[in-house]
């Protein structure tokens, strides 16, 4: 049972009150680590190899090592709760099922990175969860794990939830910190980094839900420990959160060498695809990642391991579409969401996106024409070519986004574009796949 | 111009904006912009130019960036809505299962196209990007309260329970 280390208490009755996280011993960790110096907590962090799950996999205590420490400006802690990714909800479920690992987490953070104000970014459509968490924090501040001396460490600490309004841009760090001084979502350039100027100018870690409420664990069974259950360069297990045609959707947390095949077929996790179908493709990161084919399944659900495929862990969102799903019924409804959420800053973003989505209706309602589908590649590549990822041209990594994926579709699965054209119309008696009609009329 | 505010409604809107500024650095009092027009639309259903200007003032800014902000954010009415606002979700997890079918019944159901009200003002429907629910698909939500597994049978429930509320309160 290894793999479950930080979910092993969602579910039951009581455990996402603070009583009941206390009963499990909540809150052990953060006496730990006050205890210690906080450049040890960060050399700590390293040592695990926790890497942030909000989509880059950037490690956890490299990042926090770029924070000055003889700044004379407050630092801030914000947590990336805005989790707007197709295909992504661990987060939200998380926040549900264990707020205070959350809070144990924000706690953590704001000593090893003196710390003493954080906002939790949440999205606006997450309005129970908000209140999940006001009262959370509430809880936090009658115990004294936040206020002006947490746990009688002398360390103030004060958390307040922030609410978005509808705009996946924001979940962008930078997009998030000029959302957060009140203004539009609009991302920044890098550098300078957050770590050094982010929120009002000053030194600032963004990191996401599932990272930050990760910590308390690593503290419960020991850094080191907590790096031996991953892979080599990535400690730990990790969440994921799978949706689309499988038997059991849901949040799973799994050991780093999960291939994608078990976790969909195997009966101890997603149980396979409804009505005994076959799965024609995955997308393993959320709607970010390149498509992976069925045979290309069996690579593990980890960082490393789908950075030499080209592909990418993401946001943990594994998306499965099986056999009779039409690929560029999927490519376009992916595009449409890039276009409608590009920010307008780039040139190739706010003008590709829209067009990609353009062509790909076309195609798919049938009146493609063979050169569509050069000038679809064209205009993706123009954006960001693939593979590899991470050749973008534009400000923010959504571009990227948006780019990436649409060549993956076209790459493995030509044939059906070309299908479309030659036919003039989409060969699929249900483009997203047999199992939309079946779901709605149960 | 007109006042935004009833007298009551001012006093709410003062003593929850003491609140909020107090979350931010005294020279960053702009930061308390979104929580201002989250607050507004709670009280009055939407954001009328009157109430930028209020919030404006709040947060030190002028009008103009209140505006570019209540515009650029698609949680944020700028003019009168339904009583009710149904999102339901059509992202690649939802459509995968059904979500097409499902805004297609709701639109025939209300008698509405996409982002209007119906002529009762009871509800205003909209298509919406991914919501976070991707597990349960498919998702809507009803004045932000999530609405999971959904089925066509359970929607018309749904839009049941919610005329008879209403009726009621006539
Ligand atoms: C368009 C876009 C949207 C993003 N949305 C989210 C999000 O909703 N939640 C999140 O944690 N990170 C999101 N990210 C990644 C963040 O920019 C950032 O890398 C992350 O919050 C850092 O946290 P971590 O180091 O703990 O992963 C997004 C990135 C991009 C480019
Ligand atoms: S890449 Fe797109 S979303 Fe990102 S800053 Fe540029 S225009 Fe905005
Ligand atoms: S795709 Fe509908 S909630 Fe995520």
């Amino acid at each position: 049972m290894a793999h479950r280390i930080l979910t092993q208490n969602w579910f039951k009755p009581g455990y996402n009150t603070i009583e009941g996280y206390k009963k499990e011993g909540g809150f052990s960790s953060l006496r730990r680590v006050l205890a210690m110096k906080p450049d040890e907590v960060i050399e700590a962090v390293k040592v695990s190899n926790l890497r942030g799950r909000g989509g880059a996999g950037f490690p956890t205590g490299l990042k926090w090592s770029f924070v000055p420490k003889d700044s004379p400006k407050p630092k801030y802690l914000c947590v990336n709760a805005d989790e707007s990714e197709p295909g992504t909800y661990k987060d939200r479920v998380l926040m549900e099922q264990d707020p205070f690992s959350l809070m144990e987490g924000i706690a953590i953070a704001s000593w090893a990175l003196g710390v003493h104000t954080a906002y939790i970014y949440i999205r606006g459509e997450f309005l129970e969860q908000a209140e999940i968490l006001q009262k959370a924090i509430a809880d936090c501040y009658a115990e004294g794990i936040f206020g002006k001396s947490i746990l009688d460490s002398g360390h103030r600490l004060d958390v307040y939830v922030h609410r978005g309004a509808g705009a996946y841009i924001c979940g962008e760090e930078t997009g998030l910190l000029n959302s957060l001084e009140g203004g539009k979502g609009w991302p920044r350039l890098k550098p300078p980094f957050p770590a050094v100027s982010g929120l009002f100018g000053c030194p600032t870690v963004v990191n996401n839900v599932e990272t930050i409420a990760t910590l308390p664990t690593i503290f419960r069974i020991g850094p080191k420990e907590y790096a031996s259950l991953g892979a080599e360069k990535s400690g730990g297990t990790r969440l994921v959160c799978v949706s689309g045609h499988v038997n059991k959707p849901g949040v799973y947390e799994i050991p780093m060498n999960l291939t994608f095949w078990d976790l969909i077929h195997d009966e101890k996790w997603c149980g396979g695809i409804p009505g005994g179908r076959k799965v024609k493709a995955v997308i393993p990161g959320g709607s970010s990642a390149p498509v992976l084919t069925a045979e290309e399944l069996h690579v593990a659900a980890e960082y490393e391991a789908l950075k030499v495929k080209d592909n990418m862990a993401g946001s943990g969102a594994v998306i499965v579409m099986d056999e009779t799903t039409c690929m560029v019924r999927a490519a376009w409804r992916i595009s449409k969401f890039y276009a409608e959420e590009s920010c307008g800053q780039c040139t190739p973003c706010r003008e590709g996106t829209p067009w990609m989505e353009r062509i790909l209706r076309k195609i798919e309602e049938g009146h493609g024409e063979p050169k569509d589908l050069e000038l679809l590649v064209s205009v993706a590549r123009a954006i960001a070519p693939y593979p590899p990822i991470g050749l973008g041209t534009t400000i923010c990594a959504l571009g990227d986004a948006a780019a990436v994926p649409v060549q993956a579709f076209v790459m493995k699965f030509r044939h059906e574009f070309e299908q479309h054209i030659r036919e003039h119309r989409c060969p699929f008696p249900h483009p997203f796949g047999q199992l939309a009609e079946e779901v709605v009329r149960q | 111009m007109a006042a935004p505010f009833t007298a009551e409604q001012q006093r709410r809107f003062d003593e929850e904006m003491e609140k909020i500024l107090a979350r931010f650095p005294e020279d960053r009092k702009r930061a308390a912009v979104l929580p201002a027009l989250h607050l507004v639309q709670d009280m009055l259903g939407w954001i009328p130019e009157e109430a930028m200007v209020e919030v404006a003032r709040k947060c030190e800014t002028t009008p103009e960036q209140v505006r570019e902000v209540a515009t650029f954010y698609v949680m944020y009415f700028l003019e009168p809505k339904g009583k009710h606002v149904i999102d339901v979700c059509t992202n690649i997890s939802c459509s995968l299962r059904g979500a097409e079918k499902l805004l297609a019944h709701l639109q025939e159901k209300l008698g509405v196209e996409l982002g209007e009200t119906t002529a009762d003002g009871l509800f205003t429907l909209r298509e919406f990007e991914c919501m976070g629910a991707c597990g349960n698909a498919p998702v809507l939500q009803v004045d932000s309260r999530f609405h999971m597994d959904m089925t066509l049978e359970k929607a018309d429930r749904l839009i049941e329970s919610l005329r008879a509320q209403a009726a009621e309160k006539k």
